[in-house]
């Protein structure tokens, strides 16, 4: 990877041949380092425009800018462009851990100060501001009953849609599904909220509940069907299309049917990976807020019957908590949040892990 | 419907099932896109022996099964038709009550007995905070997925992939409390300091209060969709073939000049794909947003006084106390959000569609 003699830095022919191109020692960069750190202290404090954070900032351009001219001066230009960029991916790295391990530990200390018994055991029913109990029950309620019901509508749909792309379809129309299909991935959550709020909460539910529109849970169900069918249908799709064609050959070869092939050796061999991919769709709908605060109303007692009354969802509840002004919601809403992301984040690691396991996966 | 003509028209002339599947090989059912060619010669019914097998029956299992497949892959189509068709209908009302021009008004009171409400501030601030976002997260993105990739251990790189893949599934509420309770108070530090020394940059100007501002919305954001743009660009890059890196590589090329000529023109389609799926999800991001703007009314570039409003973020703020109109009218917002979203998406999926060898990866 270094420049070798050939190239067009050729040394003046007093020096004596080496095979090696000339390299910045080894200390080079941890002393460009040192000095950035030091002339940039200098600069900040000497002119008095910032603090610390500042200081750490301007340097590590400094080192950037020194090392630069250090590898361009010993080693040539393309080694030193080679080293900044290197230092510039190194940095975004280290750049985006950072936010990113602040919100995981917020979440851990902020959320572990309510983490007890009550709040798995009780709603936030008539808990006003002063109180400092009340839980999450009903909400963690919500969000099983929800997307429980997402599930099971979604994952027939979905799969049948999977099949018939890569089973059955044919021609412009399957392409034109296939592509809507992606499409539907991009559909902001909220969208599909304000589609189930005109269609289900504002015209159909009147139908039978008196003419007045009500909000319920099979509404946010509803919703979030939207958001799941789309992941669904493209990883199902994918699964399918990597069952080996001999499985099917051999079933055709026996005789049987084109359906049964299907459901008795196709769908089996593809199922662990369509499992993961249902139960990352699933982690994805748990988490989302907008289209369940559109249409199911929100609610602080505990409601069993999603077809009716108003119900809550986690993460609504942190929601609701987080524009609460008791001072007790703030740790609310950071320990439901908690519950939450633990949720989601087993579901998740138990959907990759399956997959690891699937012999079908790439 | 989603039969080609020449298929059900064997359907009568004893074409059974055995000869079908020899003419439909699985294998070729693994491409949609492609127009199928029929191996068949016009008249080789009996190619397959076929009079001597039962007859196919007209009402079996088979069809049924293919047309409830069939139904389930309207659906789709039905579904997304089915969204435009309500959104306009309950938006039709509302813009029809309006009293000021939907697009130019500044301000939001669909409520009051003489509705008046636009989109234009709203969409601003949505395309404003989105673009922003980006502009901060891609860069840094690209970054982490070379690292990921080619820098980083291989053992290292799959784990920290790994992690990277579970942030992607943490909930926006989660990032939005964030935002509003921990992020909020550097970020105010830091506009203060920007506004005493960058001050007469209209960007930076401003008297004040700082803090809830465009700019801490769209960090946020950054923030969110970091993850999502990382774990799609790191797929790609993966992918290069060995083939390609081992000859920039052997040609005496630096690391870096073999990211930059084998690397990352291969990616380029995934890359581009990657971040309109970012833009997406942050043009429609919610609740982050609803927590962490302070919600005003007005067009303004300044990022760091406290202010900035999007259409999902709106949504989300006024629903609670919208009337019938009021609910039309945000109805009319999510329309327009709808189908600001739909060009983007259509776009990117146009242009992974161009180049099919991605598909798989960039979903």
């Amino acid at each position: 990877m270094t420049t070798t003699v050939t190239s067009h830095r050729t040394r003046p022919p007093a020096q004596p041949a080496t095979l090696r191109a000339r390299r910045l020692p080894w200390y080079a960069a941890p002393a460009i380092a040192v000095a950035a750190l030091a002339l940039s202290a200098v600069i900040v404090y000497g002119t008095d425009i910032g603090g610390p954070v500042l200081v750490v900032v301007l340097a590590a351009v400094l080192y950037l800018v020194g090392l630069f001219a250090a590898a361009n001066a010993v080693e040539g230009r393309r080694s030193a462009r080679n080293r900044t960029w290197s230092a510039l991916i190194h940095s975004a790295f280290v750049l985006a851990v950072l936010p990113l391990v602040s919100v995981v530990w917020t979440l851990v200390s902020k959320g572990a100060e309510r983490l007890d018994v009550n709040f798995f055991q009780t709603s936030m029913n008539n808990i006003g501001a002063r109180d400092a109990n009340g839980g999450a029950y009903h909400a963690i309620l919500g969000t099983l009953e929800q997307v429980g019901i997402a599930t099971l509508i979604t994952v027939p749909l979905g799969i049948l849609c999977a099949i018939y792309i890569v089973e059955y379809g044919r021609g412009k129309f399957a392409f034109a599904i296939r592509f809507f299909v992606d499409v539907m991935t991009g559909i902001p959550s909220i969208v599909s909220g304000l589609f189930v709020l005109a269609f289900w909460v504002l015209i159909v539910s009147p139908w039978f509940n008196d003419g007045r529109p009500s909000f319920s849970g099979f509404a946010a169900a509803l919703a979030l069907s939207v958001l799941m069918l789309p992941t669904i249908v493209r990883s199902t799709e994918e699964m399918l299309r990597l069952v080996p064609p001999p499985l099917r050959e051999g079933a055709y070869a026996l005789g049987v049917p084109k359906w049964k092939t299907i459901l008795r050796v196709v769908l089996p061999t593809a199922l662990p990976g369509i499992v993961t991919g249902v139960m990352l769709a699933i982690a994805r709908a748990a988490g989302e807020t907008a289209p369940v605060l559109l249409v199911a109303g929100g609610g602080a007692a505990i409601n069993t019957n999603p077809f009716e009354n108003n119900q809550s969802s986690l993460s609504l509840f942190v929601y609701q908590q987080a524009g609460d002004a008791s001072r007790y919601a703030p740790a609310r809403a950071w320990t439901a949040a908690l519950t939450l992301v633990a949720l989601v984040l087993i579901l998740t690691i138990a959907a990759k892990l399956l997959a690891r396991r699937n012999r079908l996966s790439r | 419907m989603g039969e080609t003509p020449h298929r059900s028209a064997d359907a009568g002339t004893g074409g059974t099932r055995v000869t079908q599947s020899h003419e439909w090989p699985a294998g070729a059912s693994a491409r949609v896109a492609e127009a199928p060619v029929s191996t068949r010669s016009p008249g080789g019914a009996g190619l397959g022996g076929g009079g001597a097998l039962p007859r196919s029956r007209k009402f079996g299992a088979e069809r049924a099964f293919r047309g409830l497949t069939l139904a389930a892959g309207t659906a789709v189509l039905v579904i997304i038709a089915a969204i435009a068709i309500f959104l306009v209908a309950k938006a039709v009302p509302a813009l029809r009550a309006n009293t000021e021009n939907f697009w130019s008004y500044e301000g939001w009171s669909p409520n009051d007995p003489e509705p008046k409400f636009g989109i234009g501030t709203l969409a601003f601030g949505t395309v404003l905070s989105s673009a922003l976002a980006l502009l901060i997260a891609v860069p840094v993105a690209l970054g982490i997925a070379l690292y990921l990739s080619h820098y980083a251990p291989r053992r290292l790189g799959t784990a920290l992939g790994f992690l990277v893949d579970l942030l992607a599934a943490v909930p926006s509420v989660v990032f939005g409390l964030w935002g509003r309770d921990v992020f909020s108070s550097p970020v105010r530090d830091f506009s203060i300091w920007l506004n005493q020394h960058f001050g007469w940059i209209p960007l930076f100007g401003g008297d004040g209060p700082f803090g809830a501002s465009i700019m801490l919305g769209a960090l946020v954001l950054a923030i969110m969709v970091l993850p999502i743009i990382t774990s799609l660009s790191r797929e790609v890059f993966l992918q290069t073939p060995t083939a390609n890196e081992e000859a920039a590589l052997a040609l005496g090329a630096t690391r870096w000049e073999m990211l930059r000529t084998a690397v990352l023109p291969y990616g380029r389609p995934g890359i581009i794909a990657a971040v309109m799926l970012g833009l997406g999800r942050a043009l429609g991001e919610t609740i982050a947003l609803a927590l962490t703007l302070g919600i005003t009314f007005g067009i303004s570039f300044n990022l760091i006084q406290n202010g900035g409003n999007t259409i999902a973020a709106n949504i989300a703020n006024a629903f609670g106390e919208a009337n019938e109109t009021g609910r039309g009218a945000l109805i009319a917002s999510g329309l327009v959000l709808f189908t600001i979203t739909l060009i983007v998406n259509i776009t990117a999926r146009a242009i992974i569609y161009r180049r099919r060898e991605f598909t798989e990866s960039a979903a």
